[in-house]
């Protein structure tokens, strides 16, 4: 008989998994600004999130005790002097997904930071959004992320977005060993301190990616946003094996050889749902009948609202996320006990790979808050983003079939994501090849004045963003065999991006299952929350 | 080597929030004698009901019959008069915008074209200002210094804006389909469909549904 404790660690580790049986109750999936429920085959291995962690009691006494017990730095109070320049760069809106209520974590640290330095003497003061090649925060945006009071002493003139086209507001540091240009912001680059203000939601993001990133410009970002890069990464989730990392780790001790920079990361739970919603977070298994009712109720309501007003009501939802850990001081040595504290929360150990893979596709994506998935998008969360939540192995065989869970619309929106209009409607019908499309396209896109006139003074991504969305799925298309777009309302998007359709998700199944045989294995992310599947073959 | 390239600006509500009414009501404003200024100011004022008809209905005629109201100015008192035009209603009604956008283009390597209905001594203050490299504008004929009131065919307007470009483009060893073309009218279609790189502003209706279905990016100047 097995000693206790094991079987203890055996139902910790194996808890998050499901083995679909006769009899087990049908699926509630994301499907876009929708939901489906759906009966899967007998043997489908679902994967569910791991339930939220707890929260830090008090994030303000967190933040304060991180600023005054940092990494391999200095406290905080003890790098402030009188008349010094100060730029608090901020994470940008992309994450997390969906906003958290307010106040946002970065309004916490804002508010204890900007405390401490005006006790210290400190008045020149930036606070810079770090966009990158992002579009543009909206005034609401700003106002909601920093509250109204840091956003009424600071916004305009000393709150504001990242111009990563401003003529004269780059400033070229030295290159790495590998040729990389490092550009950044010049008020980031002319201060003499820099508090980095990030939150954490993958482990992708954080450490060196946050200000060799962030504020960087595309000259520097075409170094490592390219198809060859992407392709030499095995997994964006993990540090070792991700080409990416490389690249902006080399470009991040750049960085801080020239500057000094505190960062200051926070890590979330995953309780992306608040009460009416928090059903979504549970497994069918453990619904109660209220869960059952709800689950009915919004079925019903969104199958007679339309997709439109479903979106405005999705996006106005926000997420109850606890802050789980801060962690302050230098680059790497913070970064480190991020990673840690965010695979503690995300990481479900998974036993082997799968033939054949589902991945539910909701209605947000890093970017699309307040807009429209777009098909690009799609391809994005489907290859991109889903495909490397994972450590080192994905979940779906080399050769295998992805099947996403999306109505696939032909919806853009021309204020937020105007050249994806034309990458997806003038690129694609002629190549969907990555190397190609970089080489022929991605520089005239990046320096088209429309687009850059769009990015600096509207509300558009950057001209060469979608180049980034489709290379984003480069190692996803170069390892799987089909995707398959379960629910796609019409023929000529999935056409487009090179995917097979059919009306549902068990017309899927089959097509898959002819694919890769009767004998194929599926396994389904549950998702969302946020989870990563930690894969031991 | 990237191929050369141009981007074509129309002007009157693309860069700047006027047209060619102003332009005139600012001539007629400035007449010289007291008479002709009241004449010519409240002839204008009742005319406008009329210019708006016919620039719904055909550009080109109302180029034709607006230009006809030149006719008798010399071409010395045209051209000091339209510096101080530029002065006092160009250079106020340009977008702030405009000039960003200019050299967005610029460090994009293209040659800067203003390219309007407007008579060219009108324009010329407004394209050294914004140091365009070529500025195509309708010429208007002059007998002994005076203006006849007639414009020398062919009319800068419609259709032949798009070919004015196409005959820049061939002269100047451009690739017309790396050119950007700029405008706010659906009356510019063939310009803006001409160009590889076409780009609504300030669009009016019309111009914003063509747009919309070509997939042209739209861009609010403010």
């Amino acid at each position: 008989m097995r000693p206790i404790k094991t079987l203890q660690k055996l139902y910790d580790e194996e808890s998050q998994v499901v083995i679909t049986e006769k009899g087990s109750p049908p699926r509630a999936l994301f499907f876009g600004e929708n939901f489906l429920l759906e009966d899967l085959p007998v043997g489908t291995r679902v994967i569910f999130p791991r339930p939220p962690m707890a929260g830090v009691p008090n994030t303000k006494a967190a933040i304060r005790w991180a600023i005054n017990h940092p990494e391999g730095m200095d406290p905080l109070h003890a790098l402030l002097r009188p008349g010094m320049k100060l730029t608090c760069v901020i994470d940008d809106i992309s994450v997390p997904l969906p906003p958290m209520v307010t106040p946002d974590v970065r309004q916490t640290i804002l508010e204890v930071v900007l405390d401490l330095a005006a006790d210290s003497g400190v008045d020149d003061i930036h606070l810079v959004i770090a966009n990158a090649l992002h579009r543009r925060m909206t005034e609401a945006e700003m106002k909601r992320m920093v509250g109204q009071k840091i956003y009424d002493a600071y916004y305009p003139d000393r709150y504001y977005n990242h111009d990563a086209e401003d003529p004269d507001g780059i400033v070229e540091l030295e290159r790495t060993s590998h040729q990389e240009v490092v550009a950044i912001n010049r008020r980031v680059a002319e201060s003499d301190l820099i508090v980095y203000v990030n939150v954490n939601f993958v482990p992708m993001n954080g450490g060196h990616k946050s200000m060799g990133t962030g504020v960087a410009n595309y000259a520097s970002l075409r170094s490592h946003h390219n198809p060859k890069t992407i392709r030499e990464s095995d997994s964006y989730m993990e540090p070792k094996a991700s080409a990416l990392y490389k690249s902006n780790t080399r470009i991040g001790s750049v960085i801080d050889k020239h500057l000094k920079v505190f960062h200051i990361e926070t890590t979330l739970n995953n309780r992306m749902f608040g009460a009416p919603l928090e059903f979504l977070a549970k497994k069918e298994e453990d619904y109660t009948e209220a869960d059952r009712l709800k689950l009915q109720a919004a079925l019903f309501a969104l199958k007679h609202t339309p997709r439109a007003a479903a979106r405005k009501i999705f996006n106005s939802v926000p997420a109850p996320y606890d802050v789980t850990g801060v962690f302050a001081g230098a680059t790497e040595p913070t970064h480190a006990k991020t990673l840690e504290m965010s695979w503690k929360q995300y990481s479900v150990p998974v036993e082997g790979q799968s033939d054949i893979v589902i991945f539910p596709i909701p209605f947000i994506s890093p970017y699309s808050v307040n807009s429209v998935l777009n098909p690009l998008l799609l391809q994005v969360m489907g290859l991109g983003y889903f495909f490397n939540l994972n450590r080192g192995v994905p979940l779906v065989k080399k050769g295998g079939v992805l099947i996403l869970l999306h109505p696939a619309f032909d919806e853009f929106d021309p204020v937020q994501h105007p050249s994806y209009i034309e990458f997806f409607n003038r690129l694609l019908p002629e190549t969907r090849d990555s190397m190609k499309l970089e080489h022929k396209y991605e520089r005239e896109f990046a320096e088209n004045p429309s687009y850059v006139h769009l990015y600096r003074k509207g509300n558009a991504y950057h001209g060469v963003h979608p180049f980034y969305m489709w290379y984003w799925g480069e190692n996803g298309r170069q390892h799987v065999g089909k995707v398959i777009v379960a629910g796609a309302e019409n023929n000529h998007v999935p056409a487009l991006l090179g995917w097979d359709r059919t009306d549902t998700l068990t017309e899927a199944i089959e097509e898959a299952r002819g694919f890769m045989g009767r004998s194929a294995t599926i396994s389904l992310l549950r998702i969302a929350p946020t989870l990563l599947a930690d894969v031991k073959l | 080597m990237p191929p050369a390239k141009a981007a074509f600006y129309d002007v009157d509500g693309t860069l700047v929030k006027t047209n060619v009414v102003h332009v005139y009501a600012y001539y007629a404003m400035n007449r010289g004698s007291l008479l002709g200024m009241a004449g010519r100011t409240l002839g204008t004022a009742a005319s406008l009901p009329l210019f708006g008809a016919l620039d719904v209905v055909n550009r080109k005629v109302f180029n034709e019959f607006f230009y006809r109201y030149y006719a008798g100015l010399s071409e010395d008192r045209l051209i000091t008069v339209a510096e101080d035009m530029f002065e006092d209603v160009l250079k106020p009604g340009l977008y702030e915008q405009s000039k960003d956008l200019i050299a967005e283009a610029r460090r994009a390597g293209c040659r800067i074209v203003l390219v309007t209905g407007a008579l060219d001594f009108t324009m010329r203050p407004l394209a050294r200002y914004l140091g365009a490299d070529e500025l195509i504008a309708n010429k208007m004929q002059f007998v002994g210094g005076k203006a006849t009131g007639k414009v020398i065919p062919p009319i800068i307007e419609g259709a032949n804006k798009a070919n004015a470009i196409r005959d820049y483009c061939v002269k100047e060893g451009l690739s017309l389909a790396h050119c950007h073309g700029y405008s706010d009218s659906a009356s510019d279609y063939a310009m803006l469909a001409i160009v590889g790189r076409p780009t609504a502003v300030n669009p009016d209706m019309r111009l914003r549904q063509l747009a919309r279905a070509y997939n042209w990016p739209i861009l609010d100047l403010k």
